[in-house]
C-alpha cells in the first residue's frame, strides 16, 4: 500500500461518519467559549483535527481533490486582519484597543457577552486553518526523496 | 509542598533529555516534557484548599470566595498555544535537516563549527 | 493615544501581506517600507512629546493590576527610535539582496512580524505580555535565520531554536515564581510588592530571569547560539538580530526587571560587571582568530554588549550615559558591517577573508563605508565609537574600579587588531577579482551611505545642549529607580 492511498476500508467507512460529527463539536466549542471551558483555540484545534483525520484516512491525493488550500490560505489570513479589525472599532467605539462595544445581553444566553464571541469565532477558524496548513506543508516533503 | 518539588523533578527529567539524548526528535520531545513541567507548576499555583472550579452554572448560586484562582489557568492556555508553534517550528526544521544531512543524529551534523 | 499603534501597524501589515501578494513581492516591498517610514515618524514624534513623566495607555479599558498596561517612557521611546531606524535600513537593503534567493513576499510578513514583536515587548507594562511578545519576535527569527534554505542555515536555525526554547521555560518558571509570590502581574505592583517580602525571594526570582533574558542577550555564559545564527543568516537579518534583537530583548529587558522591578541589587550589579568584563575579552580573542567575516562580525557584537553590561553594571550616571550611548553606536556601525559584508557576499559569492582582494575600485562605496565603521568600532575620533567607550572607561575609573577601566581598553585595543585585519585581507588585499557590473544596487549603496553618514552625527549627542535634550531623560529614568513605580500608581 502506497504512503499517498490511505488506510484500509475499516477506517475509510468509519471516517467518512464520524469526521462531521468531530466538526459539529468543535463548532459547538467555539460557540459556548463564554459559558463552558474551551473556546476559540481549544475548538480550532479540533476542526483541524478533523480535517486531519479524513487526510490519514484517505490518503494526500484525496486532499489535493477535495480541499482548495488557497482558499483555507484566504481564509486564514482574513480572519487575522478581521481580529485587528475588532480591536480598530473597539478604539473608534470603545476608547481603548479591544474594547468592548457590542451590548452584553442577558446572563447565560447563546448570543451575550460582547465581542468575546466574536474574537472566538475569528480565532477558531485562524487556528484551524492555519494548523491544518502547517501539517500539510509539512506533510508536503517526501521525507524518502533526496534533494 | 511535595507537588512543586515533583514538578521541578519533571523539569529536570526534561533537561537530562536535551543534554544526553542523540536524536533531533529526542530533543524536541523532551523540550516538551519541560513545558508540559512549567505549565503543571502554573496550575498549581491557584489551587486554594477545599475549592471548586471557576465557572458561573446557570441556577446554581456559588460565591466568588470559593473558587480557585482562574488567572493562572488563562496563562497557562496561552502559554499551550505558544509551545504548539514552537513544536511546529521545530518540527519543520527537523524535516528540512533531515532533507539536507539524511540522518537525524546531531554528532553527525556538524557543519558549522569554531 | 498613539501608543498600541506601535503594535497595531505592523502586525496589520503582516496580515494584509499575506491576503493581498501575488507571485511576486512588489506590493510587500512597497507596503512595508511606506509602513516603516510612518513607525518612524511616530516614534520621533513621540519623543519629543513625552518629557519625564510616563506615558500609560491601558488596553481593553480594564486598570491596572487586573488589566495590561503599555507604559511608554524617555528609554522605552529612545528603543522605538532604534528599532524603526534599524529596520528602515535593513528593508531597503534587503530588497534586491532577497531577490537573489527567492522572489517572494513571505519574507517581509515574517520581517514585520519580528517588528511587531520587539515593540511590543518595548511598549509593554506586563510581564507575562512581555513574554508573550518576546516568544512572538523569537519565532520569526527562527524562521528568517534559516531563509535562505541552505544546510548552514538550518542547523544554525535548530541550534538557536532549542536554546531559545530552554531560556523561554526557564523565564516562564520565574514568571510563575512571581506570580506565586505578589500574586499581580504588572511591573509597577511587583516592583512594589516585592519590596516588603523575603530578600532572599528577590534574589531567586532575578537569578532565574538572568539566565532566561541572558541567553537572548548573549552575554558571556550564554553566547554559543550567536556565532552560528548572526553568521548563516541573510546579511540584513543578521543586521537587525545583531543590532537591534539582542538589544531590545536581552538589555533593555534586564534593565526594566533589574533597575525598576527589583530596585538594583548590589549583587547583580556586581554580577554585571564581571560577566561584562568576561564577554569583552574572550569576544575579542575568539574573533581574532575568524576567517569568515560574518563569524568575526558575530564574535565582535559579544564583544560589544559585554561594554554595555559593564557601564549598566557599575550603576553611576556615568556609566549608565556610556552605556545607553554605545547601545545606539553599536546598532549604528554593527549593521553598516553587515551590510557591508552582504554587499561583498552578493558581488564575489564567498565569506572567506582569505579569498577577498583588492575591492577598493569595484565597490567603492562598500570600502568607503566599511573603512568608517572600521574606525567607529575600534574608538577612534572623531567618530562614535571613541565619545561612548571613552565614557564607560572613565566611569569604571570613577566608580573606583581601575582594573576593569584597563581591561576594556585592553578591549578596545584587541578591537581594533581584528579590525585592521579585516580591512586588510577584505580589502586591501593581494588577490585581482573579477565583479560584474551593477552587483550592489542602489537600495545597497543608500542603506550603507545614510549609516556612515550617522555614523558621524551621532557623535554630536556628546555635546551638552543637545546631550540634556536627549540622552539625560533616558539615563534619568534608569536611575530613579522608585519613580517608574510611583508614576504607574499614582495615575491609575
Amino acid at each position: 500500500m502506497k504512503q499517498t492511498e490511505g488506510m484500509t476500508l475499516i477506517v475509510k467507512t468509519v471516517t467518512r461518519i464520524s469526521v462531521w460529527l468531530v466538526l459539529l463539536y468543535g463548532i459547538y466549542i467555539i460557540l459556548h467559549g463564554h459559558l463552558s471551558p474551551g473556546g476559540g483555540f481549544a475548538g480550532g484545534v479540533i476542526i483541524a483535527l478533523a480535517f486531519l483525520n479524513v487526510m490519514l484516512a484517505f490518503g494526500r491525493d484525496f486532499i489535493k481533490n477535495w480541499l482548495n488550500i488557497d482558499m483555507l490560505h484566504d481564509i486564514d489570513s482574513s480572519s487575522a486582519t478581521m481580529f485587528i479589525a475588532v480591536g480598530i472599532l473597539g478604539i473608534a467605539f470603545g476608547g481603548s484597543f479591544l474594547a468592548n462595544f457590542i451590548p452584553h445581553g442577558t446572563l447565560f444566553n447563546l448570543v451575550s457577552s460582547g465581542t468575546i464571541q466574536v474574537l472566538n469565532i475569528v480565532i477558531g477558524l485562524k487556528v484551524g486553518m492555519g494548523l491544518f496548513i502547517v501539517v500539510w506543508a509539512l506533510v508536503l516533503f517526501h521525507l524518502d526523496q533526496k534533494e | 509542598m511535595t507537588v512543586y518539588l515533583l514538578c521541578f523533578a519533571l523539569f529536570l527529567v526534561g533537561i537530562y533529555g536535551i543534554i544526553t539524548k542523540r536524536d533531533l526528535v529526542r530533543i524536541i520531545i523532551s523540550w516538551g516534557i519541560m513545558g508540559y513541567a512549567v505549565n503543571l507548576m502554573f496550575v498549581l499555583f491557584g489551587y486554594k484548599n477545599g475549592s471548586i472550579y471557576p465557572i458561573f452554572v446557570k441556577n446554581a448560586p456559588v460565591l466568588p470566595q470559593t473558587m480557585v484562582d482562574p488567572l493562572p489557568q488563562a496563562l497557562v492556555l496561552t502559554s499551550i498555544v505558544i509551545e504548539l508553534g514552537n513544536t511546529a517550528m521545530l518540527a519543520a526544521l527537523a524535516v528540512r535537516l533531515f532533507q539536507k544531512y539524511q540522518t537525524f543524529d546531531i554528532t553527525k551534523i556538524r557543519r558549522l563549527s569554531g | 493615544m498613539i501608543l498600541p499603534f506601535f503594535i497595531i501597524i505592523p502586525l496589520l501589515t503582516a496580515f494584509v501581506i499575506t491576503l493581498i501578494s501575488g507571485e511576486r513581492d512588489d506590493w510587500a516591498v512597497i507596503l512595508s517600507i511606506i509602513v516603516e517610514i510612518s513607525l518612524l515618524i511616530l516614534s520621533v514624534f513621540c519623543f519629543f512629546r513625552v518629557d519625564g513623566t510616563a506615558v500609560i495607555y491601558k488596553m481593553s479599558n480594564w486598570k491596572a493590576p487586573i488589566g495590561i498596561i503599555l507604559v511608554a517612557d524617555s528609554l522605552s521611546i529612545f528603543m522605538l527610535i532604534i528599532v524603526s531606524f534599524i529596520a528602515l535600513t535593513s528593508l531597503i537593503f534587503s530588497v534586491h539582496y532577497i531577490r537573489h534567493l527567492s522572489p517572494s513576499w513571505n519574507y517581509y510578513a515574517l520581517f514585520m512580524l519580528l517588528v511587531t514583536g520587539m515593540n511590543g515587548v518595548i511598549a509593554t507594562g506586563d510581564l507575562f505580555n512581555m513574554f508573550v511578545f518576546v516568544e512572538i519576535t523569537l519565532f520569526a527569527a527562527y524562521a528568517l535565520v534559516a531563509y535562505g534554505n541552505r544546510a548552514e542555515e538550518f542547523e544554525a536555525s535548530f541550534k538557536y531554536a532549542i536554546m531559545g526554547s530552554i531560556s523561554s521555560a526557564f523565564v516562564l518558571l520565574g514568571i510563575g515564581i512571581t506570580y506565586a509570590m505578589t500574586s499581580t502581574l504588572t511591573l509597577a505592583n511587583i516592583a512594589e510588592v516585592l519590596k516588603q517580602k523575603d530578600p532572599m525571594v528577590s534574589l531567586w526570582i532575578g537569578g532565574i530571569f538572568l539566565a532566561g533574558f541572558g541567553l537572548k542577550a548573549a552575554i558571556m555564559p550564554f553566547h554559543a547560539w550567536l556565532p552560528d545564527a548572526h553568521s548563516s543568516a541573510p546579511a540584513p537579518i543578521s543586521a537587525m538580530l545583531s543590532g537591534v534583537l539582542i538589544k531590545a530583548l536581552g538589555v533593555y529587558v534586564l534593565i526594566r526587571l533589574f533597575f525598576n522591578v527589583l530596585g538594583g541589587i548590589a549583587i547583580f550589579n556586581e554580577v554585571f560587571v564581571i560577566l561584562g568584563t568576561i564577554s569583552i575579552l574572550v569576544g575579542g580573542f575568539l574573533a581574532m582568530g575568524q576567517w569568515d567575516f560574518k563569524r568575526l562580525l558575530a564574535y565582535s557584537s559579544i564583544s560589544q554588549v559585554g561594554y554595555i553590561f559593564l557601564g549598566i553594571g557599575l550603576g553611576t550616571w556615568l556609566g549608565i550615559l556610556g552605556a545607553v550611548f554605545h547601545l545606539l553606536n553599536h546598532a549604528i556601525f554593527k549593521s553598516l558591517l553587515f551590510y557591508n559584508a552582504g554587499s561583498l557576499e552578493t558581488a564575489f559569492g564567498t565569506r572567506d577573508l582569505r579569498k577577498m582582494g583588492n575591492v577598493a575600485k569595484a565597490l567603492p562605496v562598500t570600502s568607503f563605508t566599511s573603512m568608517v565603521a572600521s574606525l567607529s568600532i575600534s574608538g577612534v575620533p572623531p567618530f562614535n565609537g571613541f565619545f561612548s567607550k571613552l565614557i564607560i572607561i572613565i566611569a569604571a575609573i570613577q566608580a573606583g574600579r581601575p582594573i576593569y577601566a584597563f581591561l576594556a581598553a585592553i578591549g578596545s585595543l584587541i578591537t581594533l587588531a581584528y579590525y585592521m585585519k579585516v580591512q586588510r585581507f577584505g580589502f586591501h588585499g593581494k588577490n585581482i577579482l573579477q565583479v560584474e557590473k551593477n552587483a550592489v544596487s542602489f537600495g545597497m549603496n543608500s542603506a550603507m551611505i545614510i549609516l556612515a553618514v550617522l555614523c558621524l552625527v551621532t557623535s554630536l549627542l556628546i555635546v551638552p545642549g543637545i546631550r540634556e535634550a536627549t540622552l539625560d531623560t533616558i539615563v534619568a529614568v534608569i536611575m530613579n529607580k522608585t519613580g517608574y513605580v510611583s508614576q504607574i500608581l499614582g495615575r491609575q
